[in-house]
């Protein structure tokens, strides 16, 4: 089981979804994925539309100023 | 019961940069969202999925060639407002490299590589000559509406 991480603190729509999905689809069944992220959109929206993907949604931690950690686990 | 797949068909009809950019934006965004997603193209729309990203003289005569030339591809596609003969697409590609949005290739790479299912319009492509060779590989099907229909039956259908 291994982590990646994926920043997407630079990314704009829709291309925090596609990247995280992208990697999502790349990495193996069981390995997490640790996902920086900024508030509004990302936040509001990832960890949920990952849940209802069907992925795991470990955890959502706050880093410092807008961004926020995600933990997904595949 | 397993509860059915999101699904979203567009038509795109435009061959406008803005417009395809709308298109791409939408279509990439919900397919990351786990959307099933449909592009169906048609008319001027059909410049996006071209092989030949310039300018070329497709078609069957010379008529549909110097068509094909005009419209030309994805490059060429000109902006609905401020297009300045073709300035104004160059300032919006800047623009959007600039500030770290999506370029409309690039949306396009996303969508291919989402899987998104595209296809393309049997009635337009008979009247301006285009082959399904024309069209980048990624194009999974020619279609006429009732297919389209069909496809798009159960889920949302937007025409941009």
């Amino acid at each position: 089981m291994a982590n990646h991480v994926l920043d997407i603190t630079n990314e704009h729509c829709p291309m925090t979804f596609v990247k995280t999905k992208l990697k999502l689809a790349q990495i193996a069944e069981g390995d997490t994925l640790e996902v920086l992220l900024t508030e509004g959109e990302p936040l509001n929206n990832l960890p949920k539309s990952a849940k209802e993907q069907g992925y795991q949604v470990l955890s959502v931690t706050h880093v410092e100023g807008p961004v926020h950690k995600v933990i997904i686990q595949k | 019961m397993e509860e059915q797949k999101k699904k979203i068909s567009l038509i795109a009809f435009s061959g406008d940069f803005d417009r395809l950019t709308a298109v791409f934006t939408l279509a990439t965004g919900a397919a990351a969202s786990g959307y099933e997603v449909n592009i169906f193209f048609t008319f001027w729309g059909l410049d996006a999925i071209k092989a030949e990203k310039g300018r070329a003289f497709l078609g069957k005569n010379w008529l549909t060639k110097l068509f094909g030339f005009m419209m030309g591809g994805l490059s060429n596609t000109p902006t609905s407002r401020f297009n300045f003969f073709g300035i104004g697409p160059r300032i919006f590609r800047y623009l959007m490299k600039k500030n770290n949005v999506a370029t409309l290739e690039e949306l396009v790479d996303a969508a291919n590589a989402l899987g998104i299912n595209l296809y393309a319009c049997e009635m337009a492509m008979h009247v301006l000559g285009l082959e399904k060779k024309d069209f980048i590989h990624e194009v999974k099907d020619v279609l006429g509406v009732n297919t389209f229909l069909e496809l798009s039956e159960g889920g949302r259908t937007l025409f941009i």
